[in-house]
């Protein structure tokens, strides 16, 4: 006793990212707000689908769960309600989350399950080798679009807005310290917390550069945003082209579904005692 | 076996199955076995649904063949229904509504003033099936005081009103019926305490509560939503989290990761849900998370029968996911049988770390059976999931062990973190399938967790529940049955026995694995053999086949959506018998 338990770390293995892959700024934020709120790694869950961001969960030292494509947050609300002790934080990439698995990214901000759900957004397919995603900008040429995007973007704050979230924030991998912030805030944050984040891919998106951002991104905190409102977020959230905005949009507190489901009320589902023994009276009604 | 069958019949929202229910728990109340049969369409209101209450001085295990007591609420029941009434049965009607034609010969039309007494007591006409309640209940042999308790407990907090009416509306047919007709024949006696009545889709529920489920995600669909209905209206009891999901995606995925989160966890729906979980159900293999999985069958392909059975989706339970790995399915005939198979299921999933199906369907979810007291048991020890002692050193999740099962810890625990993944990965859970794959150590590091994870199939099999002979040995004919189709098995043996014919049964509530050895065995006690099955393949003979190289060529086979009656199989077995060879 007496030796604090470790925090998250690096694990043994080392991240697999193309060489200035914008990935590793979200790593490196996610393992310094861990290591700021001094979680203890094994209290941690880190919960991932499929795409080159996904792999993160590998990278860090507390538990993790490395999925199928797009079922990150039915898989992370499962763990939050098997055991709210937990800090879970879900992580994947747009087309993880705003394609395949879009129908749960909007049904978990309703529920505002008290998990922390980080996307790494390069606007493109990366890990197989660049098709269009559901963020591609309108016109852009890839593999599957040879003529141009003819879709519009998803605009995954506004839509997070539009859901219920109650914590709406976009970082940019090209500002680590900004966005350990955000991703801190959202853990501390009692409810869905999102943190969307430009993470530019180097070798499949010529147009959303780390350049491309550097150049366009201003910080809503210095803008004297106001995130408890919601209008003036929305506002923030259409805000697209040469200023873009990134921080914190929109944040308020709600009750969680952790909070209203009346079976975790007692504690953690996963110490309470499980079985029916003793409880006959269940047989009564089919008499 | 001396039976009566009391059907009753109308339009989808006249409440027939109130009035099914009422008679099969008259039944169950008198100490009686009941088989309880709901036949009902994909519509809210209008059609045509009926629903039979069937008992006799055996239990029955199936609907049976016809009817002696028809209470029809219109003149279509009439139609559908009057030509199974046997000889000595009774038409119960309401002049006031249609008048009725020829009968069969034997059976009597009563006509019981149904609205008239309603009248007496409200506007509202359904107060009529009270009265037509109550007349059949006396021609099946159900006291009133049985039937009047029964109602009383039915409508139990609702305003006093109601209730008196339907009791003074149903006596009054009851003494209408007692005044005009005479009790059937073949009424039984009360033969002992109460029973439980309960459908498949309640003893599922009531069984996964007892195995320490603690956590239920499902998306609506017919014929598995009632799971969750249960399970959802005694969630604080039980202590169970019941969560509607968005889909059946999510559905099992959540079932997945609280399972990984440290509970035992379920999810439950039918084909066309079933289909939708196939990727996760591969994600649950490989991770190695222990998931239960209700499959409850109905006519298909695609949206097919929604109300309707089968056994059709065999094949996909068999096939579903990507690549191999270890599963069981276990086919429960009845909600008795259901109740245990989930107390197995969550232990074999626990036990092997993998997805077990439960292979369920319409007829079973829905058809209402009696069930001794004795053989639901509630206290089933639910051992702690907490196994792996948190000061153990290198702690690896996939550790390669003779069983094949390794050591499985809980997010929480300090010192074992590790992560699950759904690629190919080593003992600690690190991915071979990036910058490792194709490696030659790695290559081979493949081949040995796939043998590790694909080990645990013998463990299964030999844990699972074996096929089972019922009936006598040396049978002249055996029946190979599973799942629900193994209860019109059940009632058309005795039949047979009746007509001097040796029949047995070979009941498989394991359809996969299936232990070589065990079934060669149980095959060599056969002469004849006659595979039943509800689907228009013989899945299951195709799969015993595969696996054993057992081929039973004579084939029962029924895919129009309703269930096997005794008959059919009499039938067929007599023919088969009487053809010899």
């Amino acid at each position: 006793m007496g030796t604090p338990l470790p925090v998250v770390g690096k694990s043994e293995i080392k991240p697999t990212w193309c060489p200035g892959c914008g990935d590793f700024g979200v790593v490196a934020a996610v393992e310094s707000a861990l290591k700021r709120l001094q979680i203890p790694s094994h209290n941690v869950v880190i919960v991932s689908g499929i795409g080159c961001s996904s792999n993160l969960p590998h990278f860090l030292s507390s538990y993790g769960f490395h999925g199928i494509h797009g079922r990150v947050l039915p898989v992370a609300e499962g763990i939050r309600w098997a055991n709210h002790s937990l800090t879970v934080i879900g992580t994947g990439g747009d087309g993880d989350g705003f394609g395949i698995g879009v129908g749960h990214f909007v049904h978990a901000m309703r529920r505002n399950v008290d998990l922390t759900y980080v996307t790494m957004d390069n606007q493109i397919y990366g890990l197989t080798t660049g098709q269009a995603s559901p963020t591609s900008t309108m016109g852009q040429k890839t593999k599957s679009t040879p003529r141009g995007v003819i879709e519009n973007p998803i605009d995954p704050i506004a839509l997070a807005l539009a859901s219920g979230a109650t914590y709406v924030s976009r970082g940019f991998s090209g500002d680590v310290k900004q966005l350990t912030d955000l991703v801190a805030g959202g853990i501390q944050h009692k409810g869905f917390a999102l943190v969307d984040v430009f993470s530019p891919c180097v070798t499949y998106n010529k147009i959303n550069t780390f350049d491309f951002f550097r150049q366009r991104v201003y910080k809503l905190e210095s803008a004297g945003h106001d995130p408890s409102n919601i209008v003036t977020a929305w506002q923030r959230a259409l805000e697209w082209g040469d200023k873009i905005p990134v921080g914190l949009f929109y944040k308020t507190e709600k009750p969680t579904y952790e909070d209203l489901e009346e079976v975790l009320a007692p504690g953690p589902l996963v110490l309470q005692p499980a079985g029916v023994k003793g409880k006959e009276r269940l047989l009564d009604e089919f008499v | 076996m001396t039976e009566i069958a009391v059907r009753s019949g109308g339009q989808a929202g006249d409440g027939i199955a109130s009035i099914g229910e009422a008679i099969a728990r008259g039944y169950s109340r008198m100490g009686l076995h009941v088989f309880g049969f709901n036949a009902y369409q994909s519509v809210i209101r209008g059609g045509h649904v009926w629903y039979q209450a069937r008992t006799g001085d055996a239990r029955p295990y199936s609907q049976g063949d016809g009817a002696d007591v028809l209470y029809a609420l219109d003149k279509q029941t009439v139609d559908v229904h009057a030509a199974s009434l046997r000889p000595g049965g009774t038409l119960v009607y309401d002049k006031e509504k249609f008048e009725v034609g020829d009968l069969p010969a034997g059976v009597t039309a009563l006509s019981v003033p149904t609205l008239e007494i309603a009248r007496k007591y409200t506007s509202q006409s359904i107060l009529q099936n009270a009265a037509g309640l109550g007349a059949a209940a006396f021609l099946g042999g159900i006291p009133l005081d049985i039937l009047h308790q029964v109602l009383a407990d039915s409508f139990g907090r609702k305003a006093g009103d109601v209730v008196t009416w339907n009791l003074g509306a149903s006596a009054a047919g009851y003494e209408f019926a007692s005044k005009n007709a005479r009790v059937h024949p073949h009424a039984p006696k009360k033969a002992g305490a109460p029973k439980l009545l309960m459908n498949g889709n309640q003893a599922i529920a009531l069984g996964a509560a007892a195995a320490g489920c603690k956590f239920l995600a499902q998306y609506p669909m017919t014929p598995a939503s009632s799971i969750m209905h249960w399970m959802a209206a005694h969630a604080t009891e039980v202590g169970v989290v019941v969560k509607q999901a968005e889909d059946e995606l999510g559905a099992i995925n959540m079932a997945i990761g609280a399972s990984f989160g440290g509970v035992r966890a379920m999810t439950a729906t039918s084909g066309g849900g079933f289909a939708l979980m196939v990727e996760a159900l591969g994600m649950a293999g490989m991770t190695e998370t222990p998931v239960v999985v209700v499959e409850s069958q109905r006519s298909g392909p695609s949206t097919g029968l929604p109300t309707k059975t089968e056994q059709g989706d065999l094949n996909l339970m068999l096939g579903a996911g990507q690549s191999e790995f270890p599963r069981a399915i276990l086919a429960p005939s009845n909600p008795a049988e259901a109740y245990r198979a989930m107390i197995l299921a969550f232990q074999l999933a626990e036990d092997w770390q993998t997805p077990v199906l439960v292979a369920a369907d319409l007829h079973l979810s829905e058809s209402h059976m009696t069930v001794d007291r004795d053989e639901i048991d509630l206290n089933v020890d639910v051992p702690s999931l907490f196994t792996v002692d948190p000061n153990g050193h290198d702690y690896k999740r996939y550790q390669y062990t003779d069983s094949g099962v390794s050591p499985r810890a809980l997010p929480g625990q300090p010192g074992l973190n590790f992560i699950a993944g759904s690629d190919e990965h080593d003992e600690k859970g690190h991915l071979v399938s990036d910058v490792r794959s194709g490696i030659p150590v790695w290559v081979a590091e493949r081949q040995r967790m796939m043998d590790k994870r694909m080990k645990k199939l013998h463990g299964l099999a030999a844990h699972c529940e074996p096929p089972a002979f019922e009936g006598p040995h040396d049978a002249d004919l055996t029946f190979v049955a599973w799942g629900s189709t193994v209860g019109a098995v059940r009632d058309a043996m005795p039949m047979l026995a009746a007509r001097g014919k040796t029949t047995n049964l070979l009941r498989f509530p394991t359809v996969y694995p299936l232990d070589l050895t065990t079934v060669t065995q149980a095959f060599a006690k056969t002469h004849r053999t006659l595979l039943v099955e509800e689907n228009f393949s013989g899945q299951f003979g195709r799969l015993l086949r595969a696996e054993t190289g057992i081929h039973v060529t004579d084939r029962l086979l029924k895919y129009d959506g309703e269930p096997f009656y005794p008959y059919e199989i009499v039938s067929r077995a007599m023919e088969m018998m009487n053809r010899g060879g």
